[in-house]
């Protein structure tokens, strides 16, 4: 009787074994690229979590970002308030609110040395409300100014370098309000001469007041995100307060005739900043989220957000747009060129959009409430 | 003597009662506790303060909204119920049952899209370079400036209900007895005379509660204010809103929610005792 070999001929059983085994490990080896992504919960405003800002991140780590995207800072604080601790990684929010999460406990302190801090301009390495007693809570990550929006059919850019241009009679039923009582009375409180918009007395808030119920008569509408994007897109408002170009310039690139500028009376500058939520059980993940997107490369895409872009704080970042969109980076003034962002900072043109200083944050959006009523 | 309810008639009641203890009842009275709690640091402290309702009735900004949604909401009503009535009239007595099935198919037909992507298909044809300005400018008219105005919050109001209230006005007028109507023009009553002595008359219950839907859906409507009216003037549904959105100021936005059903309650009551009024039982 002949035996059949269990082996093919020319493979000795310690050269199978040491397949077999290579080949049973193969999947162990892949298992990683596998391997279901972490999820990554972000609480951020519209497009902070979409694929053109976090694909590569994604990509490189294996993580899921599952976003919670809010309307405005008091909607932020108040998810944040109604969900356990730990429910959000990360939190992206307005410089105005970020001493109201470090005050609450809402977010972790940060080590300053984890981050490219140096890289950053000198006025932003120690940014109003990142930090607290000497600790890091939040890191600034993206700005914009705001300013005159105005269709460039209507207007020159000239005759929108002031706050006036609102009373223009030739705009009368449309100028158009961004819904929110904060960057439309700042830049009318510039208007009226107070040099810190936010800090003012009760006499200069009534003048304020005067002097915003005297613009009633021009306004065609007050209108949230989606409804300022429609009306300035179709022509329906030529002008627009209490925004920049972080509306203008999305509408701008696609081919709108919209811009915005800085009136000779000066703008405003909203902030972003990125925190790690307290009690996050994937907080090295959320830090190295912070990492990305405050490094160069991740400062550039912020840069180019789809949904609305920014100017970035990280001069290195400043570069890495220059190399990747010079068009985008001149369009945004973040290049040496004289007059880029930071000489207007630097000029005292700009002042930071903040909560009141000297009254109650109701009082004021009690009289934006009676103004649209009126 | 009252008998006692068969678990026969106990299985088709009860889930009606279970629903609307959990997704009525239960929410009313947390709405009404809300009104009494506050708000510090933007989170919210129960309580029992009626320091919501004490600020925003003294509020002359909550009146005047409440005011202008109360004439938005009723003009609404009386616009709908007027435009839709030729058309529910046509349906019931001019078309064959065939037609009729036909009808109520192409009423239907608009819910299957979005009421916010209606409205906002509006934009495209109120702006002041839209669809009918340019319509108008051929024949060397215009333009006209309708969106952002009340006429547009009025359209939006009837893309919301329209198609309702014609099916609401058809359903009652279909089932009026053709008799009478005959009776009277046996007894030489015109056609118009007819209409408004006859068929509306005997439709009542079913007019006035079509009228009802299109009061109680405009008078909470958001989209239309917003989108078509541009939030000009405020609407109590753009007060909550606001309210909200400043100061997470919930328990303030309770009260006037809450205002709003009573609004709402008060007029439904009214509505229907006016509907059923000399009517036997």
């Amino acid at each position: 009787m002949t035996r059949t070999p269990a082996l093919p001929q020319g493979l000795p059983r310690r050269a199978f074994l040491a397949t077999g085994a290579a080949l049973l490990a193969t999947p162990m080896l892949s298992r990683r690229a596998f391997a279901a992504p972490t999820e990554l919960t972000m609480l951020a405003w519209y497009g902070h979590a979409e694929p053109d800002v976090v694909a590569e991140f994604e990509a490189e780590n294996n993580v899921k970002f599952v976003p919670k995207y809010y309307t405005g800072g008091d909607n932020m604080l108040g998810l944040i308030s109604q969900s356990p601790p730990g429910t959000f990684d990360v939190i992206l929010s307005d410089a105005e609110y970020v001493q109201a999460l470090n005050q609450a406990g809402y977010v972790e302190e940060m080590d300053p040395a984890d981050y490219a801090l140096s890289d950053y301009f000198p006025e932003f390495q120690n940014f109003p409300g990142n930090w607290q007693d000497g600790k890091l809570f939040s890191l600034v990550t993206r700005f914009g100014f705001l300013g005159v929006a105005y269709n460039t059919d209507a207007l020159t850019e000239a005759e929108a370098s002031t706050y006036n241009v609102y009373w223009d009679p030739k705009l009368t039923g449309k100028v158009g309000h961004f819904d929110w009582h904060l960057p439309n009375l700042g830049q009318l409180s510039l208007l009226t001469g107070n040099k810190a918009p936010y800090d003012i007395d009760e006499a200069a808030f009534a003048a304020l007041q005067d002097k915003t119920r005297s613009l009633r008569s021009q306004i065609g509408g007050f209108f949230d995100y989606g409804g300022t994007f429609s009306s300035l897109n179709d022509g329906q408002m030529l002008a627009f307060c209490g925004i920049g170009d972080w509306i203008t310039g999305v509408l701008e690139k696609n081919g709108a005739k919209v811009r915005s500028v800085i009136p000779q009376e000066g703008g405003l500058q909203w902030s972003e900043c990125f925190s790690i939520g307290k009690g996050s059980t994937k907080a090295d993940l959320a830090k190295k989220w912070v990492q990305y997107i405050t490094s160069a490369k991740g400062q550039a895409k912020s840069a180019q957000m789809a949904a609305y872009p920014a100017i970035v704080p990280n001069q290195k970042g400043w570069e890495a747009l220059q190399a990747e969109n010079p068009a985008e980076a001149k369009r945004q003034g973040m290049t040496k060129e004289a007059g880029n962002a930071m000489d207007m900072i630097r000029a005292g043109r700009i002042q930071n959009r903040q909560w009141p200083l000297q009254q109650d944050l109701g009082a004021w959006n009690d009289f934006w409430s009676d103004y649209k009523a009126s | 003597m009252r008998r006692m309810p068969s678990l026969y008639g106990l299985t088709f009641s009860l889930p009606l009662l279970a629903w609307q203890l959990l997704f009525f009842v239960f929410p009313l009275v947390f709405l009404v506790a809300l009104s009494f709690w506050t708000v510090k640091n933007f989170t919210m402290q129960p309580g029992f303060d009626p320091v919501n309702w004490v600020t925003m009735f003294a509020r002359p900004v909550f009146w005047q909204a409440y005011g202008t949604t109360l004439a938005l909401a009723t003009m609404a009503a009386l616009v709908t119920s007027a435009l839709a009535l030729p058309c529910a009239y046509a349906v019931a007595f001019k078309l064959s049952p065939k037609g009729q099935r036909w009808a109520i198919f192409l009423m239907v037909i608009p819910f299957f899209t979005s009421y916010l992507v209606r409205v906002y298909s509006w934009q495209i044809f109120l702006s002041d370079a839209g669809i009918i300005n340019v319509l108008l400018g051929r024949l060397g008219l215009g333009p006209f400036h309708l969106l952002n105005t009340v006429f547009a919050t009025l359209v939006g109001y009837l893309t919301l209900c329209l198609p309702l209230v014609v099916l609401l006005q058809l359903f009652s007028l279909i089932f009026i007895d053709r008799t009478l109507i005959e009776a009277a023009h046996n007894l030489r009553c015109g056609r118009l005379r007819t209409v408004f002595e006859v068929v509306i008359p005997a439709g009542r219950v079913g007019l006035v509660i079509a009228a009802l839907f299109a009061f109680i859906l405009s008078f909470g409507d958001f989209v239309s204010p917003i989108y078509l009216g541009g939030g000009d003037p405020t609407t109590l549904s753009i007060l909550i809103t606001d309210t909200t959105k400043s100061g997470q100021q919930w328990p303030r936005a309770a009260v006037i929610a809450l205002t709003m059903i009573a609004t709402l309650m008060v007029v439904a009551f009214a509505a229907i005792r006016f509907a059923y009024k000399g009517r036997a039982k």
